[in-house]
């Protein structure tokens, strides 16, 4: 049975199409007098927050409220890296309360996949990101972001699209979910970053790869810019924030070779001024804050879809 | 007075059955019937079993003094006879670090107080594992736990002059430097073998070079200053063409390999599940296959296990929280038996040349890794190779049960373990 | 086979007649069909009223899998369209359309989905067909047909533009 949503590769075409064209109807939701639906009522999701991240919580939060479900929000003091609470015992104080879905957060590469697998919990689990590994819904808001504005919200709707991703890949879970989800969609995913930033082993990606921005971008539907840390620097894996700023930030003159109808995205929080400039982020193309909107809606999608009947509709098997 | 023990019909490094009797100690006779009438004897039917040196394992963590939760030298003697060995290495990396010839003679003290094997204290290069400063090798060396293997195990010493210094150092009283191969910088935060499949978990890799770099350096500064050296666990083909490379030179360079790096790949590692999470990490089939090579061509000297017990809580968590290493003691020769002896890349002989004589040599230890041969110290394991188990942790003789082998069907049974003449293990169990 | 598409139509004209009458007139209809069967013939019956009328009903759909009470018993269904007319509900008539009313779930969920849209003046409901065994005190005020069944059988109908073509027939104790 399919129960937890950990990595976007578990889904299959169907499941995330399905998906997608839930989180289309749900999306109406918000334009109603009632922005409630009945289908998790008696159930209880609760938000395991290791890592502080306000937004992904709060729309987490939004959408387990809107299908009324009952609501824990859970921030462990401290990951269990700095020896604060562990996860398994923090796991199975949830398991007492009877909870029916835990979202997880947590620092750690594989602690969501952790917590699926241990026995500690019963409950469906959704990774809401796990170290660098991955960050499902992320893609999934993304994925419906684009195909809303280049696949006209039908059933492959993302077939052939071309979607360039720039930035720091290497320490990137929105990168890695987005790769494999976007792949599973049928569109072409280019990665941009500069080779330090490039995981080892990226040849067997389903993605094309590319050192040049300039190159890549006029091709592409959509742009999603990534968040990269002024802290790489110490690291040495770019020499300046102004080199890499020069290199692979998206600025006006950039944007002024996008074809008309590309739109620009990017998951949050933003560094403006690095990766992005701020007229570039205030734009038209930019479809920055619809992406927030959409979050909700899809996240009310994998949360019914996992927790509305006898069993889940998507998601990996384990 | 001592039992006598008679083994009948045991085939000694796999040749043709014969009678081994062991008396006050020593093998006192070989296919002959040398028993008096006068003793008391027991008698040892071991149709179908093989007899080989007592094994001598030289990379062991017994923890004790300081993680008494994880192992003690008494539980880690325990598993160590359970695996047949009769003499173990105990690694430095204690708390306090066994850096003083108060630390060592205390760990060899131990040892001979729980007396189900030989414990041989390795001493730390630095001061605290710091790398910094050289400890005081020679006042270990000198101290009744006579240290001729010193190491920082657990860490690498990365320092190319300290490394010169400690190699040119213990030839005064013919040491040998046992060294973690592991370049730190390369290395910082590292989870598990860099490769595909580290990008795609997001964890952070431990790239080969980290390893082979440092065995490079280490061979170079080795033959510069005519000295010894032993790299621990090779973990990469890579390494195994430095060590091979350095061999056909003349270089005095000794390698080891572990068990879990002859079978198990870092595959593995996508369960997340730190059972796998081991430093040297968990590599590819390419390596393991380069290693079992090297281990059949000589390249690669012996087995060691790297017994590496951790508590519970130290492995049930998140796998960067989690504590690296894994048990080795009880299934090394199970795993030698199913990776090399199986697939006939190396005979009975040979298992006892990798498991017992050249770690006693490279060692210098006098008593142990002795041919089976009439005078010779009754240190001597029986083993069925066509037994099967299944490893269950829960039946192990360490505190610990961190071994990634749960499960498993493996070749293979230690049926006795005898040091110096007094079985430590029989029928399978400890005495 | 117990009616064939002649019979459809004729049902829908008359229902269309009937609501009209009942209604008195168009004014403040809304035609809400619950997918899938149920949004083309509320299409129907609101072409019907505008050739009589020469007005244009409203027609939406009103999708109530998250108000049904076996959500929990069976895997997580897909969603199925929810389209409010441009007016919305509050104040109107609302008229539910619905191909087969059986156990009367359904109209129940409906009911309660409505009750999170808005607040219509009155709510009534048409169906194609009313086979009977009722489970909860509801009944249609407009059917097509009546038509007496068993437990056991099954109802099916198929729609032109949905469908091959338009239909209702009775299935036997089916095997699979
Ligand atoms: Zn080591």
């Amino acid at each position: 049975m399919k129960r937890h949503l950990l990595s976007a590769g578990d889904l299959t075409r169907d499941d995330a199409e399905l998906i997608l064209s839930t989180a289309a109807e749900l999306r109406e939701l918000a334009d109603r007098p009632i922005k409630k639906l009945p289908a998790l009522r008696g159930r209880t999701v609760v938000n395991l927050f290791f890592e502080d991240s306000t937004r992904t919580r709060i729309s987490f939060e939004a959408a387990a409220k809107r299908l009324s479900a009952d609501v824990i929000n859970f921030a462990a003091k401290g990951s269990s890296l700095s020896k604060g609470e562990s996860l398994k015992d923090t796991a199975l104080t949830l398991e007492a309360m009877g909870a029916d879905a835990v979202v997880v957060r947590h620092g750690a590469s594989g602690a969501p996949h952790l917590l699926a697998n241990s026995g500690w919990v019963r409950s469906s689990v959704v990774n809401a990101g796990d170290g660098t590994h991955e960050h499902p819904t992320q893609a999934l808001l993304d994925a419906f972001t684009m195909w809303r504005h280049l696949g006209e919200s039908k059933p492959g709707g993302l077939e052939g699209r071309r979607i360039a991703i720039v930035g720091d890949v290497l320490h990137s879970r929105v990168a890695r979910s987005n790769a494999l989800l976007l792949n599973t969609l049928g569109a072409e995913v280019t990665l941009v970053a500069p080779p330090t930033l490039m995981p080892v082993g990226i040849e067997s990606w389903p993605v094309q790869t590319s050192y040049d921005l300039d190159t890549v971008i006029p091709k592409a539907d959509a742009v999603m810019m990534l968040r990269v840390q002024r802290e790489r620097m110490q690291g040495g894996f770019f020499p300046t924030a102004r080199e890499y700023s020069r290199r692979y930030g998206l600025d006006g003159r950039r944007m002024a070779t996008l074809q008309d109808h590309t739109i620009v995205m990017h998951p949050g929080p933003m560094v403006r001024g690095m990766e992005i400039t701020a007229d570039v982020a205030d734009s038209s193309r930019s479809v920055i804050v619809e992406q927030v909107t959409n979050g909700v809606a899809v996240r009310m999608a994998v949360l019914y879809l996992l927790l509305g009947g006898s069993e889940p509709a998507v998601g990996g098997e384990e | 007075m001592s039992t006598t023990y008679l083994i009948k019909n045991v085939r000694v490094l796999g040749g043709e059955p014969t009678d081994l009797l062991l008396r006050d100690g020593v093998i006192a006779d070989l296919g002959g019937r040398a028993a008096s009438a006068s003793e008391r004897i027991e008698t040892i039917d071991a149709t179908g079993l093989i007899a080989l040196p007592g094994l001598v394992d030289l990379h062991t963590h017994l923890r004790e003094p300081g993680r008494e939760d994880a192992e003690t030298v008494e539980t880690g003697t325990r598993a160590a006879a359970m695996g047949g060995f009769t003499a173990v290495h105990a690694m430095a990396n204690t708390e306090p670090v066994a850096d003083t010839a108060g630390v060592v003679e205390q760990v060899w003290r131990l040892g001979r107080e729980a007396g189900f094997c030989d414990v041989y204290p390795v001493g730390a290069v630095t001061v605290g594992l710091q790398g910094e400063k050289l400890a005081e090798l020679g006042a270990m060396a000198d101290s009744a736990a006579r240290v001729r293997v010193f190491s920082d195990d657990g860490k690498c010493v990365s320092d190319a002059v300290l490394m010169r210094r400690a190699l040119e150092y213990v030839k005064a009283f013919d040491g040998v430097i046992a060294q973690h191969a592991q370049e730190p910088r390369l290395t910082e935060g590292a989870q598990m073998n860099e490769g595909e499949l580290s990008g795609k978990l997001g964890l952070t890799g431990w790239p080969a070079v980290a390893e082979e770099a440092i065995i490079a350096r280490d061979c170079l500064l080795a033959a510069h200053v005519g000295s010894r050296l032993h790299v621990c666990h090779v973990s990469t083909a890579g390494s195994v063409e430095i060590v091979r490379d350095a061999k056909r030179k003349g270089w005095d360079v000794t390698a080891e390999a572990c068990p879990h790096h002859l079978i198990l790949t870092d595959e593995l590692a996508a369960t997340y599940d730190p059972i796998y999470k081991v430093n040297p990490p968990l590599r590819t089939a390419a390596d393991v296959e380069a290693l079992r090579a090297g281990l059949a061509d000589g390249t690669i000297d012996i087995v060691a296990t790297d017994h590496a017990p951790h508590p519970h809580e130290d492995k049930d968590c998140e796998w960067a929280a989690a504590a690296f290493g894994m048990l080795g003691l009880e299934t090394a020769l199970s795993i030698v038996q199913a990776t090399m002896v199986d697939p006939g890349l190396l005979d009975w002989a040979g298992v006892a040349e990798r498991m017992s004589f050249a770690p006693a040599r490279i060692g210098r230890v006098a008593d142990h890794g002795r041919p089976i041969e009439v005078g010779e110290p009754a240190n001597v394991v029986l083993y069925d190779p066509a037994a099967r188990r299944t490893v269950d942790p829960t039946e192990s003789a360490s505190l610990s049960r961190n071994t990634p082998y749960r499960g498993m069907e493996l070749p293979g049974r230690v049926v006795a373990t005898f040091l110096r003449g007094r079985p430590t293990v029989l029928d399978g169990a400890l005495v | 086979m117990v009616l064939d598409a002649r019979d459809i139509t004729r049902a829908l004209t008359r229902i269309s007649h009937e609501i009209l009458e009942r209604n008195k007139g168009a004014d403040d209809l809304v035609l809400l069909g619950i997918p899938s069967r149920g949004v083309p013939l509320a299409e129907r019956i609101a072409e019907r009223i505008a050739s009589v009328e020469g007005y244009d009903v409203p027609v939406g759909s009103l999708d109530v899998t998250m108000y049904r009470d076996d959500l929990r018993m069976k895997p997580a269904r897909a969603l199925l369209p929810t389209k409010l007319p441009p007016g919305g509900i509050d104040g109107r008539t609302v008229v539910l359309v619905d191909d087969v009313l059986f156990s009367g779930r359904t109209i129940r969920a409906a009911l309660d989905a409505l009750n999170d849209i808005g607040r219509p003046r009155a709510v009534r409901l048409a169906v194609l067909v009313d086979r009977g065994h009722r489970e909860l005190p509801i009944r249609a005020d407009f059917v097509g047909k009546n038509l007496p069944t068993s437990l056991v059988e099954r109802v099916k109908v198929t729609l032109a533009g949905v469908d091959d073509a338009d239909a209702v027939t009775i299935f036997g104790e089916v095997a699979s």
